[in-house]
């Protein structure tokens, strides 16, 4: 008798329980969750329904269907935006990548003071954009500048010293050059910690066979190196897409249009000219393209991966 | 030549090599830094020269009064360290949840997190700025750190961290009638100050380095943060050059300071997980 009521009971209470653990699990995700919602998931949803309406930021949303996306592509301000942004990929993701790959093999030998030279290196990622580009107009200023009168003053004819971010051909490599400077060190950092998971003796043994210091970097380094090689030329190829802070401090799009960038162009479209379905239309695009590169990495990681 | 021979010409190269990044490093900085100290008519001058003529110490106290430079870093300050303080602590929490309680639909909701990953701000920052502006929350400092203090990477960090602490810890302390929440506090939090650390370090740089979320969200200059406020100071002085160096070099004290003494963490998380400042 008293074994049928304890197990009745158990047996009543044993799913309340499993319940409430359940709901004490929810209940920690919960307010993080409701964040994630609001900020992140639900707005990403809206942005593909947006970029098919006409929302000037007032009124209801009015369904255009393709009407944002064969505008955009008549657009010159999006086709030189577009440019634009695939010139700055094209060189920071190469430069960058080889440039951090160099330093960081560098530093990865036998040297003192290693701490010092990595910090230093990494020093202008961590700083403010703003200063960054306040001091850099002020270094490569046409007229007065630290560059262009160290130019003058080592003989270059003056109608060969560029006027940096005052012409429109000058503008937006000012601008990757500022950005390579300051994103150098960042990747320098990933590297010199994917060299340092190398085990030396793979080094000591190929010494004992023969191999001199190339052959290393190109049978030993490079093939362990792939994984890390290829996760920083996915970063970089998102992060060259996504830019716009240093643009927007360094020279706000100018001269003209000709520094202007894709996320400008969603950012004037949708809070300048309150056109915010088709700058949904245009971060459409940003995304597909961010999308596709994320994609190929997790295509291609075996592929390309020697571990 | 000789093999020592050899081997002195190659440190030589190494170190040269190396000396010349670090003076291209910190070049802007030194030319900031000595600018700040001089007169605006002596920052522009032919030849150039590095070291002011006159030491001047005006600049520091001449912006404060130019700029609402005090309020634009109290505004700040206050902005970092709710940020700081939602993201610790509902990070942490819900890290505890993804790593160490088991129902429904837990590793579907993980999934929603690791996809959006891929997903641009750009990309939605338009409907994000929609919510945010029925909410009431656009220029104000609570939709700020509400925008910030959200991010999903501190999801991922902790949680990360937390599935490298045995499980038994916690089944130990189940057994001995310990609550989830209690656990939570009493176990789990204080292991975690390692990754904590590291939280705290990038939300407040990344928060004192924003831009583009005070752009957006704040119209108000009284309610401007440092980097909108100095960008409008630059704009709105831009022949000042002594004084807009000033006001930059002010702007990065703080993240001097952090960097300075907690570098071992930033360069580490970026090792390890490939976090963003």
């Amino acid at each position: 008798m008293v074994q049928t009521s304890n197990g009745l009971r158990e047996g009543r209470r044993r799913i309340p329980r499993k319940y409430k653990k359940w709901l004490v699990g929810y209940s920690f995700l919960l307010p993080n969750f409701l964040g994630f919602c609001l900020l992140v998931f639900l707005p990403s949803v809206f942005t593909v329904i947006m970029s098919f309406c006409n929302w000037t930021g007032a009124g209801f949303q009015e369904f255009v269907g393709l009407k944002n996306y064969t505008k955009m592509i008549h657009s010159s301000n999006f086709r030189i935006a577009l440019k634009n942004t695939l010139l700055y990929a094209v060189i920071t993701v190469p430069v960058i990548l080889s440039g951090a790959l160099l330093i960081a093999s560098v530093l990865n030998r036998k040297i003192r003071a290693r701490g010092i030279f990595r910090a230093v290196c990494f020093w202008p990622y961590v700083t403010p954009v703003v200063a960054l580009a306040a001091v850099w107009n002020m270094l490569f200023n046409p007229n007065m500048g630290l560059v262009n009168s160290t130019l003058a003053a080592i003989g270059v004819p003056l109608e060969l010293i560029p006027r940096w971010t005052a012409s429109t051909t000058w503008s937006l490599p000012t601008v990757i050059l500022a950005q390579i400077w300051k994103g150098l060190g960042y990747y320098m950092v990933i590297f010199l910690a994917g060299l340092q998971s190398i085990p030396g003796e793979y080094y000591e043994a190929a010494r004992v066979d023969g191999a001199n210091g190339r052959d290393c970097f190109f049978h030993i380094t490079v093939p362990l190196l792939t994984p890390t090689i290829f996760y920083v030329l996915i970063m970089l190829s998102i992060d060259a897409f996504q830019v716009y802070e240093i643009v927007a401090v360094m020279t706000d799009g100018g001269p003209g249009r000709s520094s202007t960038v894709l996320a400008m162009h969603i950012y004037d479209s949708a809070f300048v000219e309150n056109k915010f379905g088709y700058a949904s239309a245009v971060s459409m695009i940003l995304f597909l393209v961010v999308a596709l590169i994320t994609l190929i990495q997790f295509r291609c990681e075996k592929k390309w991966v020697n571990y | 030549m000789g093999k020592k021979g050899k081997r002195w010409i190659f440190s030589f190269l190494t170190y040269g090599f190396l000396l010349l990044c670090c003076v291209v490093a910190l070049l802007p900085f030194a030319w900031m830094l000595t600018s700040s100290f001089k007169e605006t008519n002596q920052v522009f001058t032919y030849p150039m020269r590095w070291f002011p003529e006159t030491f001047i110490l005006e600049n520091y106290s001449q912006i404060f009064k130019k700029i609402p430079f005090a309020l634009y870093i109290g505004n700040t300050v206050k902005v970092t360290a709710a940020t700081v303080f939602v993201l610790v602590l509902t990070s942490t929490f819900a890290a505890y949840g993804f790593s160490k309680m088991e129902f429904p639909g837990r590793n579907a909701i993980f999934f929603a997190y690791i996809a959006t990953i891929a997903i641009p701000w750009h990309a939605r920052m338009i409907p994000q700025y929609m919510i945010m502006r029925m909410l009431h929350l656009t220029n104000s400092h609570l939709g700020l750190v509400i925008l910030f203090g959200f991010a999903p990477f501190g999801v991922f960090l902790v949680r990360q961290f937390y599935t490298q602490i045995p499980d038994e810890l916690c089944e130990a302390a189940r057994i001995d009638g310990m609550s989830e929440y209690g656990i939570y506090s009493r176990i789990m939090l204080p292991l975690s100050k390692p990754v904590v650390a590291t939280l705290v370090i990038f939300s407040f740089v990344s928060t004192w380095n924003d831009y583009l979320g005070s752009l957006i969200y704040i119209s108000s200059d009284t309610k401007k943060l440092i980097q909108t406020g100095l960008k409008l100071f630059i704009t709105t002085f831009s022949a000042d050059y002594a004084m807009i160096m000033t006001g930059c070099v002010i702007s990065l004290i703080p993240v001097f300071f952090i960097f300075l003494f907690a570098q071992r963490y930033f360069i580490e998380g970026i090792a390890t997980s490939g976090l963003k400042g």
